[in-house]
């Protein structure tokens, strides 16, 4: 087990090494690192100066070096546009996507589970049939594209909705969020919906293919034969087993929430990190970038890590075949 | 009399391209997918010269004629059925350049995807041994983070650009045909064939690219289709982002991106219209590429 874990964990490291590496030749030498790393306003001067600070004259293994030390310490540049840490940005608008994320995993879960059980039980039904067409068209509708739709209909044609910003916000527990305001609420239901969509199709799909599966088996037969009520059957027997698949897919799943935030983000103009990026890449703010990059890189890193490690808890089976 | 004929000709072992074609035929929604991209295909190799006019050429283009409403006329007699861009641009004409630039991106970077990641499968099956676990943790660790991100990532570190976007594309897309090549690879490997061409002391060269890659094709057909339509879909998601492919270029996405600007002044046409091009070619190759993994699959073999 800790011979398992060990093993992660240095993969993780090596992982987070070649991103870092990608990131940073990719800024610093494919590129100009002086247009890039240094304010365009700035004047002959101010460039030497910050060319010797940047240790931009000195070797490009040092470099390295050196961005690695002050990635570690925390440092990762100050952005031009708003003149702070560029980790300090990121960090400020990380509540408001993992809100988005996590609003729209529920509304994936509680909408998906039983209209995809639903679908297992009747397959031959019409409106099976119309459920599955649907999780096709959900599989195949690119996200940005789905999101001007909605924002179209409900709040341009309809006027029901606001299609943009966070609205209002309320603290509880020291958790600030849109989703403890009503206007919050409205704000936050377009997005989240548009974001969630895509793994709403998978959810429907998986808890299809689960129930199908689990209908057959000889407990569910047994229950029946008990004279257990089929709602009974369904919510404890079937609904217990099916979970089992849904909830290792959504655990992996939420990391690429995290990451398709940044189009439904640009589309509703939600102030979180991934809105963030897109802006610093228009803007040409670096040092944002080169952070944002970094962090999402090793939250993905870490997400796997514990992922895996779980995974091998669960089922020694992952560990065994882990180790040989 | 004629149909017994007809019934014996039925009975007959159907071989070949007959047999794929009456097991593909035996889903109508997937034939007519197959046909709607074919004409979606020749629409977007034939633009030029089935567009109504040519989007890019300024000679024809008057920005006095921004922003019609679908079915408008223009002074000199321009019927305009999809309306006009910000621009001027006749819709329709916009969205069958569009789709070329799109397509063209996909199919390319689809096949240079196909062929690295194929290649890296075959031979790691067929080697073994630490290339073999090399490759196969690369490939893992790969899959493990998602496609935006991966492409997100390059082209945020080394810029926007048409070579940039197929190049992220590619590596996006490469450790999913590696994969799929890997194991249907593996399974081919143990048969006897291979073990013939072994003993006549064939190079593992030739018995790689003409004994195991042709029996792998199968799998990894399915996986291209699939994998195209993302290809498609992600290209738009970037070039809308502003982060593919530059204005030069206007595929699908770029397009949706510039009426996403109008939006809410009403004029819908100029970012719905590509978007339902976008649509039916991701649903049509979806649909296709559904049916043949069916085929394929042995488990629902006949």
């Amino acid at each position: 087990m800790t011979a398992f874990i060990l093993r992660r964990s240095l993969q993780s490291i090596v992982v987070l090494f070649i991103m870092s590496l990608i990131v940073f030749v990719g800024v610093n030498l494919v590129g100009d690192p002086v247009d890039m790393l240094i304010n365009p306003e700035a004047d002959q001067a101010e460039i030497d100066r910050v060319i010797r600070d940047l240790g931009l004259d000195r070797p490009v293994s040092e470099q390295y070096w050196y961005f690695v030390l002050n990635a570690f310490q925390g440092d990762l540049g100050r952005s031009f546009i708003f003149g702070e840490p560029a980790l300090k940005l990121i960090v400020q608008r990380m509540p408001a996507t993992m809100e988005l994320a996590l609003v729209s995993l529920l509304m994936a879960v509680v909408f998906g589970i039983p209209l995809g059980i639903y679908a297992g039980l009747k397959p031959n039904s019409k409106i099976s049939k119309t459920i599955m067409a649907a999780s096709i068209l959900g599989f195949s509708m690119p996200t940005f594209w789905v999101g001007i739709i909605l924002i179209m209909f409900f709040s341009v044609h309809l006027g029901w909705l606001p299609s943009t910003g966070r609205g209002d916000v309320a603290t509880y527990f020291g958790v600030t969020s849109s989703a403890f305001t009503v206007n919050g609420l409205s704000h936050i239901f377009l997005p989240a919906f548009n974001l969630a969509l895509f793994k709403l199709s998978s959810v429907i799909r998986l808890a299809r293919a689960g129930t199908r599966e689990v209908i057959l088996q000889d407990y569910i037969k047994f229950a029946r034969a008990k004279g257990l009520a089929e709602s009974r059957v369904v919510r404890i027997h079937l609904l217990k087993n099916i979970m089992i698949p849904v909830i290792t897919i959504i655990g992996l799943e939420f990391g690429s929430l995290i990451a398709f935030s940044t189009v439904t983000e640009t589309v509703f103009a939600w102030p979180g990190m991934g809105k963030l990026i897109i802006d610093s890449i228009y803007n040409l703010d670096r040092p944002v970038v080169v952070a944002y990059l970094m962090i999402i890189v090793v939250i993905f890193v870490m997400l796997n890590l514990i992922v895996d490690i779980l995974y091998s808890v669960l089922d020694p089976r992952v560990r065994i075949k882990g180790v040989s | 009399m004629s149909a017994s004929t007809n019934k014996q000709s039925y009975d007959l072992p159907a071989s070949g391209l007959r047999k794929f074609w009456l097991d593909f035929s035996e889903s109508p929604t997937a034939v007519i997918a197959l046909f709607v991209f074919l004409i979606i295909l020749f629409i977007a190799i034939f633009a030029p010269w089935v567009s109504p006019s040519n989007p890019y050429d300024l000679t024809s283009v008057d920005i006095m004629n921004s922003r019609l409403p679908p079915g408008s006329e223009d002074f000199s007699g321009n019927f305009y059925i999809l309306g006009t861009d910000g621009a001027g641009r006749d819709m329709l004409s916009a969205i069958f350049y569009g789709l070329r630039v799109s397509l063209g991106v996909g199919a390319l970077s689809g096949l240079v995807a196909l062929i690295l990641g194929a290649s890296v499968g075959l031979s790691a099956a067929y080697f073994g041994g630490r290339f073999e676990t090399i490759m196969m943790r690369i490939v893992d660790i790969q899959l493990s983070f998602p496609s935006i991100l991966m492409a997100l990532i390059i082209l945020a570190a080394f810029g926007k650009g048409v070579d940039k976007t197929i190049i992220a594309l590619i590596l996006v897309q490469w450790a999913y045909y590696a994969r799929a090549a890997r194991a249907s690879a593996l399974v081919e490997k143990n048969k006897e064939y291979v073990e013939a061409a072994q003993c006549l002391a064939l190079g593992d060269k030739r018995i790689i690219l003409s004994h195991i890659a042709p029996n792998c094709m199968a799998p990894l057909i399915v996986v291209g289709t699939l994998q195209t339509a993302h290809a498609i879909s992600l290209e738009a998601t970037l070039s809308f982002l502003g982060l593919g492919l530059p204005i030069t270029e206007p595929s699908l996405g770029l397009l949706i991106g510039n009426g996403f600007d109008y939006m809410y002044s009403g004029d819908f046409w100029i970012s719905i219209f590509p978007g339902v091009a976008l649509l039916i070619t991701i649903v049509s190759i979806n649909l296709v590429g559904d049916q043949l993994r069916d085929m394929f699959n042995p488990r629902l073999q006949k």
